[in-house]
């Protein structure tokens, strides 16, 4: 018989609320999987107890009699460990915050509990979301479910091991260059980094404020479209927050267009630089949107080379601002005092507090803020955002979507990147646009090569949220490429 | 100490007490005398995750302060972090504004014109910023020298500050003083800051003699000490130079007890706070309706109110400074003018007698207003032009009432204070005085000087309670009789 977990959410949630006890066996299930593939792909950080999850089932059978509805009733979600949880502990992969339990919830936290859905654990990442593979953890690797001798991509791997490995039926994660997109391409999962603004960062741990969403990373349209509609939306406590109130993108899951759409494809991202596998399945991908009777036409846009070292320039500028806050008096990792002055204090936390990559971040940060260094590089920085994002406009006035791979090389074995740091920084060349830029995009599996699933990335205009679900579907549809089912698990 | 090189500038920091709210958090502003750390939530604590949102009316009250002293104002708000490590400092940066490309203070450009003993003098501001108060730092023994460790308490921190720069155009500790009375009368008269509250009003001096480095003097809080902390930096500094010391760039404490400034750290170089726009704030357009809308609801300031009181009151331009100094005192002499008439008088005895008891007796306007509310000093008043009482009493009775709190008459008659100005009694006694100093009176019809000498004898007789005016009524006309003269009048 087809396990619970195996279903979609929306049908999930539909038995559940004719049959509540079955939530009790669904919670069984997952964390039957749990303890059968957790010790070799290491998702989560901190997995909460069985009991209390099935206290939380009761108290939610309780309340579903007196007529409590939601729409992710019962569901076992993950969420990243960066996204605050109110008295779940809330790491960020640092050793700066290990035993730190946060008092309040994110606002998509309080959004999902009101729904009904069951948090059970917070998931593995780069330290403070910095990195592409899960190895700048300062606890462990997370392991990639298709093929453990490699990384899962990062920095949000734990949420995409947990979904693609059944460990939970959907997962938050959070992108500021890639962080949502280039794991969910390495674990055949969909997963989205919405237009800035749309979901709420209040209790999102900072990196860069500027360029970072919540998202959802899920195994299908189907369930990705559910989480998008429920995070969404204004929150009065985040300042960048847009006014967007209506967030139901339940009609985007059609099987025709929406619209005639026009995608195009940017030369300079196929050109070189590639890897073979990715190319043959991207490829493969547009032959299919040509074969639906889709138009995409090639575009040249020569300035993208600029948008990598934009965004390490203002990515680590605001994380340098962002994480001066962790010192260990209020919170986190703290030292004795002793007559000390704080500045020794200070030092001594940050040392033994931060890891490497996070310590070159703040460096390099600091450096770009610096007086006589802020307009050579800050300010240029910004000055190649603005650039880009009108050649964003220009290309949305012609087509509805931009193609792009989502990575240009396969999950790379462990380790294998971890030591060069601008080989893998150039793992998010196609990633940090979006973020630069502020749009919405979503990576998608667009084949499985080799025994690996590869994803394709399609970007829109602002707040085409709606249209990106709509043809992502559609791919889904034709290619049937949704619950991916990696090795491991079967 | 008048030297013609000193060269003075002033950073004032006054929170918004107006407020109800902090800046950035709903946490009330209210927070003396509350238990440490109590007063906070995740924003003003800097936790991960928590994110600030600005209150509106902390805008619209610098708007006020900046139409008062007459700066440019922006058309962008834009909220800029100043980093720098400091244990007040939750989240080691504090959001303020800042003057450089992409960002702008508030307000810029006015000025202030003083009124110095008669002489006008202009000092210019440079601008005014909005930003958060840090927390705040207790030493166990009250001073930072002694204490082997600081406590921090940040009930205080985000609580909404204006920092009101001015160009070095300060040149002696007395234009210090009224500048800052005068910036603390404004604030009052457009209700922003109650200077009466512990540490609403702190000061920052920057001071350099000629041939001197800048020293800056931080925290020194009342007018009064701005104006001795600089005086001693005068005398210091020119003895230093004097003796061909040099006088380094540094910053000094003021240590309030001892009435001297210490050394707190040296400042070789400008201190790089790696400015940039807070990417958590958007800017906020500040539209030329908004500003023309407040200065439309701007209340009366204190030029404004000076002059109306020398126009429709008559009194001279000293005391309505004086009186206008203070809104509490202005609005105290106001209302009894209303009940009693006679400004001029009310004006003398508010500013010279009442103003000077409420200090010596340590209170606050408006605890005196308490003790001693309008129409009970206009009771004084109106016995006094009825010659019940001679000023003499009036003035005794002023502190008796401000201790108390007792009914005015109650005192008079208690304290067996009411004049004798019926006429019958005085005359009797009259009568007594002009038998007993048969000499005295001969002199007197001689020499009308030397009736002093009788009226001396009646206040004798009466232990000063006889009415003056009236002692010497009954007195000349006693003379007459002698004389012979017809009696002019009764
Ligand atoms: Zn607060």
């Amino acid at each position: 018989m087809k396990k619970l977990i195996e279903n979609n959410i929306t049908y999930l949630v539909e038995q559940f609320y004719s049959n509540p006890s079955l939530i009790e066996e669904y919670i069984h299930e997952v964390y039957e999987v749990i303890g059968k593939v957790e010790d070799r792909v290491k998702s989560y950080i901190t997995l909460r107890p069985l009991e209390d999850v099935l206290d939380e089932f009761r108290k939610l059978r309780d309340r579903i009699k007196y007529g409590f509805k939601g729409r992710l009733l019962g569901i076992a979600v993950a969420v990243k460990d960066c996204i605050v949880t109110r008295g779940i502990r809330t790491t960020c992969a640092s050793r700066m915050l290990q035993d730190f339990i946060p008092p309040y919830n994110a606002t998509v936290v309080e959004r999902i509990i009101n729904e009904g859905g069951i948090i059970i654990g917070k998931t593995n990442m780069d330290e403070f979301a910095m990195g592409s593979t899960t190895e700048n953890s300062a606890f462990y690797v997370t392991r990639n479910p298709w093929d453990l001798s490699r990384v899962a991509g990062g920095s949000s791997g734990g949420s995409a091991a947990a979904v693609s490995s059944r460990e939970a039926s959907i997962a938050l994660g959070s992108d500021t260059g890639g962080s949502i997109r280039t794991p969910a391409s390495y674990t055949g999962t969909v997963g989205m980094k919405p237009t800035y603004g749309l979901v709420s960062r209040y209790g999102l741990i900072a990196y860069a404020n500027s360029l970072e969403q919540i998202g959802p990373i899920a195994r299908n349209l189907s369930d990705l479209t559910l989480m998008l509609s429920i995070i969404s939306g204004h929150d009065p406590k985040d300042s960048t927050s847009l006014k967007i109130y209506d967030t139901n993108y339940d009609r985007y899951l059609s099987k025709a267009p929406l619209k005639n759409y026009k995608i195009a494809v940017i030369k300079e991202c196929i050109e070189q630089g590639v890897d073979r596998a990715v190319m043959q399945a991207f490829n493969r991908a547009i032959s299919r949107f040509e074969s639906e009777g889709l138009e995409v036409t090639e575009v040249s846009m020569p300035l993208i080379k600029y948008g990598l070292p934009a965004y390490y320039i203002i990515a680590d500028a605001e994380a340098s601002s962002n994480l001066a806050r962790y010192d260990g008096i209020r919170y986190g990792y703290h030292v004795g005092v002793g007559e000390r002055s704080y500045d020794d204090v200070y030092s001594e936390v940050r040392s033994y507090g931060f890891g490497l990559e996070v310590k070159r971040r703040i460096l390099l940060g600091t450096f770009v803020l610096s007086a006589g260094y802020y307009d050579q590089y800050y300010l240029k920085a910004l000055k190649v955002r603005r650039l880009l994002r009108n050649e964003f406009v220009r290309i949305f006035n012609r087509y509805d979507f931009i193609a792009i791979p989502t990575t240009p090389t396969p999950p790379p074995k462990v380790g294998e990147a971890i030591d060069d740091p601008l080989k893998l920084y150039l793992m998010d060349i196609y990633t940090v646009l979006a973020n630069l830029v502020g749009i919405p995009a979503i990576s998608i599996p667009a084949d499985i090569v080799d025994g690996l699933p590869i994803g394709i990335q399609i970007l829109g205009p602002e707040l085409s949220e709606g249209y990106l679900i709509n043809i992502a579907y559609i791919y889904e549809e034709i290619s049937k490429l949704r619950d991916l089912t990696p090795p491991l698990v079967v | 100490m008048v030297s013609n090189n000193v060269v003075i500038g002033l950073e004032i920091h006054t929170q918004i007490t107006s407020l109800k709210t902090k800046l950035f958090c709903s946490c009330p502003s209210d927070y003396r005398g509350k238990p440490p750390n109590t007063n906070v939530c995740p924003t003003c604590l800097g936790l991960p995750g928590a994110l600030p949102v600005v209150n509106v009316n902390a805008i619209k009250a610098a708007i006020m302060v900046a139409l008062a002293l007459r700066c440019s104002i922006s058309d962008l708000l834009v909220f800029t972090r100043k980093h720098y490590f400091y244990p007040d400092l939750p989240k080691n940066y504090q959001i303020s504004q800042y003057d450089g490309i992409g960002s702008m203070p508030i307000a810029k450009n006015g000025y202030v014109i003083l009124n110095i003993d008669g002489n006008i003098k202009k000092i210019r501001i440079r601008r005014i910023n909005i930003e958060e108060d840090p927390g705040r730092l207790i030493y166990p023994t009250g001073s930072l020298l002694t204490s082997k460790y600081t406590l921090i308490d940040y009930n205080r921190s985000g609580i909404a500050l204006l920092e009101i720069v001015t160009e070095p155009d300060i040149s002696t500790p007395k234009e210090a003083k009224v500048f800052i009375d005068k910036i603390r009368s404004i604030l009052e008269h457009l209700g922003i800051t109650d200077p009466n509250l512990e540490g609403s009003i702190r000061v920052d001096a920057n001071i350099s003699l000629a041939g001197g480095s800048r020293v800056e003097v931080k925290n020194i809080s009342s007018p009064k000490d701005v104006e001795r902390a600089l005086a001693y930096e005068i005398i210091r500094q020119s003895k230093m130079l004097g003796s061909g010391e040099v006088v380094r760039r540094e910053t000094r404490h003021w240590d309030s007890v001892r009435k001297v400034t210490v050394p707190l750290r040296a400042k070789e170089l400008e201190e790089d706070y790696r400015y940039f726009p807070d990417p958590d704030l958007p800017p906020i357009k500040i539209t030329k309706e908004l500003i023309m809308d407040i200065a439309s609801k701007l209340p009366e300031l204190p030029d404004q109110r000076i002059e109306r009181f020398v126009r429709s009151y008559g009194i001279s331009e000293y005391l309505a400074n004086v009186l206008v100094l203070e809104k509490s005192l202005a609005d105290y002499f106001e209302e009894c003018v209303g009940i009693c008439g006679n400004p001029e008088l009310v004006g003398n005895i508010v500013v010279n007698d009442l103003k000077r008891w409420i200090d010596e007796l340590n209170l606050e306007v408006i605890e005196a207003k308490k003790l001693l509310p309008a129409n009970q000093l206009c009771k004084l008043i109106q016995l006094l032009i009825n010659n019940s009482i001679n000023i003499k009493i009036l003035k005794e009775v002023l502190p008796k009432a401000l201790r108390s709190g007792k009914d005015v008459i109650s005192i008079i008659y208690e304290e067996g204070y009411m004049d004798i100005s019926d006429e019958k009694m005085l005359m009797k006694i009259v009568e007594e005085v002009f038998k007993e100093n048969q000499q005295a009176v001969k002199d007197a019809l001689d020499n009308p000087k030397a009736i002093n000498y009788l009226v001396g004898q009646v206040m004798k007789k009466t232990k000063g309670r006889a009415n003056p005016s009236i002692t010497n009524k009954l007195i000349t006309m006693k003379l007459a009789e002698i004389r012979g003269t017809p009696k002019n009048d009764r």
